[in-house]
């Protein structure tokens, strides 16, 4: 379980997450949604330790452990897996490789014995088809000249293959058309279960059309105004922030 | 070594961030005198046993050289290098020529197993034939039968020099010749041994060719000279791996290599330089003055440069293409990391003569640390070289502020119906490209690693397979706690 308390952040002396309270209890999908500028990205970055986002004050733990002193390797090894809003490209390195290392360096973290590239190309085709992504997309550089869709549905094959504990998933749905946003949605419906927890961060209500999720949290000035069931965000949708959250 | 050793093997190394090539070996060893004058080139002749031809050539390239003024055109520093304060000979005492590898020095054989290159041929990884060279001598050939049924010569060049001196005689100088620059001249003049390739006509070599050379004594230069030769329609590729041991003096290493392709001859010669660099505060490493010269003779003929530099405390290091026959075709491709306080002036030459000629330049130069990158290249096109065709790409890494990238392009084209094209860029490993790799699970070196093994991807396809994964591991090595 993800336990967030009163967690204050700031980037260059700017404070911008000013006391976030937040449970996503194991098993469960929250979403965070909130206007732009709320802090949404900081808290995924500030989770998943980007490095310019300082922690001022608060705490957050996972399954116990404080992930706020991890570096951000070691909170991928416990399980916390960041699909970002903007994924980055990788010249010249390929997807397999890069997804390889990735998977190779977490279970080697975590005491488990490395996969071959035998085994990992069928893993990764089991992962690909199960997506109904092209295999294609294991050849190619990562994220190089990849549409913004593309890049989207890389992150949550990304996802598939490392089989996260908890992942954040930073504005997933920007700028996906309906059948690639359907396949991103997929991908997390599959993974839920009770070893796996989610925060979906979303401006919009229509990805929770899919992924329907247990909680929702609206922030906005660095803090969470309001929580709800799903309901909330068809609220949000249908009459805007401000009037919900007064 | 088995794969899996020898990864584990790495990765202590970079646990422990060594260079993990840096023992030393205890072996007697036979020296000339220090110093260097007349005598000495008589001297190493003499040890040589040579014909009076080859020490005629010799005292004729120590005429040249000392009359002449060491460059001092490369972007490096360094202190004055007193030639007099070194050893030109030194070979491990034996008392005859070994005839098998039974006869090598059982230690010997034990430092290039710690090395990773096992002679005995049983063990070796299948296809590549090796020339072991030990400070001033070679010390085993692998595989001398099997390529012997096809024709190929591959063995020392002190050997070549008496069992196929003729060859020797028409090929050795003909593309570097004794006077051609000041590193060359002194080579010339007390060159130790090194390896000699002949492939005659129409064969393609059933193997990849390899020379392995390691440094051992201290205060000794290497001075190797190789020798290939490709007959007309024959293919071979070579490879060539260096280390040395961790000292804290410097030592010179100036070797001569020159090829040969006659009509349509493809020669593939490919560098992984892993000389000692010395260590973060720039005491001791080789300083690698080497001249690299091929001759596409013949008509279609190629002759194709790879390079991976990741040692040395200095390199300069110009490997080149003399583009005479029509339609003939020239390559290099470079990656040469520069960290600590390194520093790197290199590049090539690439100059169209025949008619249809091509070339492609590809450099990849990663500065970190305090260390200095430079590329230099000329690509010179004669009048005749009608249709000639260049194209230079010349990328830049730099991570960290304190290192530095440079650029130094010419070009002299003479020949209206050319084209040369240009493309140069530099750039930073951007946070964002860490921070991606890391919040996969990667650490902060693995993240380099792959980061600057993607950035020299186009490079490192050119190397033979096992040379490839080589020298990625080495990349990411050589880098290690450069970021961060």
């Amino acid at each position: 379980m993800l336990k967030i308390e009163n967690l204050t952040a700031e980037i260059d002396g700017k404070q911008i997450l000013k006391g976030i309270t937040l449970e996503v209890p194991a098993g469960e999908v929250h979403a965070i949604m909130g206007p732009n500028g709320s802090g949404k990205s900081t808290l995924s970055y500030v989770l998943s330790g980007r490095e310019g986002y300082e922690v001022t004050g608060g705490s957050a733990t996972f399954n116990g452990q404080d992930i706020l002193a991890m570096e951000p390797e070691d909170r991928a090894a416990t399980g916390l897996f960041l699909a970002f809003q903007y994924p980055v490209e990788l010249p010249g390195v390929g997807n397999a490789n890069f997804m390889r290392t990735a998977l190779n360096a977490i279970r080697r973290a975590r005491g488990e014995a490395e996969v071959d590239a035998m085994q990992f190309l069928k893993l990764s085709r089991a992962k690909i088809k199960a997506l109904q992504m092209s295999e294609d997309m294991l050849k190619r550089n990562v994220n190089v000249g990849f549409s913004g869709g593309e890049k989207k549905r890389n992150e949550v094959l990304q996802m598939a293959l490392l089989e996260p504990k908890l992942a954040i998933l930073d504005e997933t749905d920007s700028g996906l058309d309906i059948d690639a946003l359907k396949i991103v949605a997929d991908g997390v419906n599959a993974m839920r279960g009770p070893g796996f927890s989610a925060l979906v961060i979303t401006h919009y209500q229509r990805l929770l059309d899919h992924i329907t999720p247990d909680r929702v949290h609206v922030l906005m000035g660095g803090r969470i105004v309001k929580s709800g069931g799903p309901e909330l965000a068809h609220a949000l949708e249908a009459e805007g922030y401000a009037k919900v959250a007064a | 070594m088995p794969a899996v050793a020898e990864t584990l093997e790495t990765l202590k190394s970079t646990q422990e961030g060594g260079y993990k090539w840096g023992f030393h070996t205890d072996i007697e060893m036979e020296f000339a005198p220090k110093g260097l004058n007349e005598d000495i080139v008589r001297f190493i002749s003499a040890k040589k046993n040579e014909p009076a031809w080859l020490l005629e050539w010799r005292l004729k390239a120590f005429a040249i050289w000392q009359k002449m003024e060491e460059p001092d055109w490369a972007a490096v520093n360094y202190p004055k290098i007193d030639y007099q304060d070194a050893f030109y000979y030194a070979a491990p005492k034996q008392k005859i020529a070994p005839k098998s590898l039974d006869e090598v020095d059982p230690e010997l054989l034990r430092t290039y197993e710690k090395l990773g290159i096992p002679l005995r041929e049983q063990e070796r990884l299948q296809g590549i034939a090796v020339d072991a060279v030990f400070d001033s001598v070679s010390v085993a050939t692998s595989y001398k039968e099997r390529l012997g049924k096809e024709g190929v010569i591959f063995c020392s060049i002190s050997e070549a020099v008496h069992n196929h001196p003729e060859l020797v005689r028409q090929y050795l100088g003909s593309v570097v010749p004794q006077g051609d620059n000041y590193f060359a001249a002194l080579n010339s003049a007390v060159f130790t041994d090194g390896s000699f390739v002949y492939i005659p006509k129409g064969v393609r070599c059933p193997m990849e060719l390899s020379t392995y050379f390691r440094i051992n004594a201290q205060n000794t230069g290497q001075f190797e000279r190789t020798l290939i030769i490709a007959e007309a329609g024959s293919h071979v590729s070579y490879l060539e791996g260096c280390t040395a041991p961790q000292r804290d003096e410097n030592q010179l290493h100036a070797a001569v290599v020159e090829l040969v392709a006659m009509d349509d001859a493809t020669i593939k010669y490919s560098t992984v330089q892993n000389w000692y660099p010395g260590d973060s505060e720039g005491r001791g490493g080789i300083y690698n003055f080497v001249t690299k010269r091929g001759a596409c003779r013949g008509a279609r003929s190629k002759i194709s440069w790879t390079q991976v530099e990741t040692g040395s405390a200095i390199t300069w290091k110009y490997p080149s293409c003399i583009l005479l026959g029509d339609d003939s075709v020239g390559e290099f491709y470079s990656v040469a990391v520069t960290n600590n306080r390194q520093q790197a002036d290199t590049g090539t030459k690439m100059w169209h003569i025949g008619k249809n000629t091509r070339s492609t330049i590809v450099s990849k130069g990663i500065s970190a640390g305090q260390g200095q990158n430079t590329y230099r290249g000329l690509v010179k096109i004669s009048p005749k070289a009608t249709g000639a065709r260049n194209f230079t790409q010349c990328d830049s890494l730099l991570i960290g502020d304190q290192c530095g990238a440079h650029t130094v392009p010419y070009i002299e084209n003479r020949c209206m119906s050319a084209k040369v094209e240009h493309e140069a860029t530099t750039s930073r490993i951007a946070e964002d490209q860490l921070f991606y790799c890391r919040a996969r699970g990667l650490n902060q070196e693995e993240a380099v690693g792959l980061i600057v093994n993607g950035f020299c991807r186009e490079v490192l396809k050119e190397l033979p397979m096992e040379f490839a994964v080589e020298a990625q591991k080495l990349l990411q090595i050589s880098l290690e706690g450069s970021v961060g």
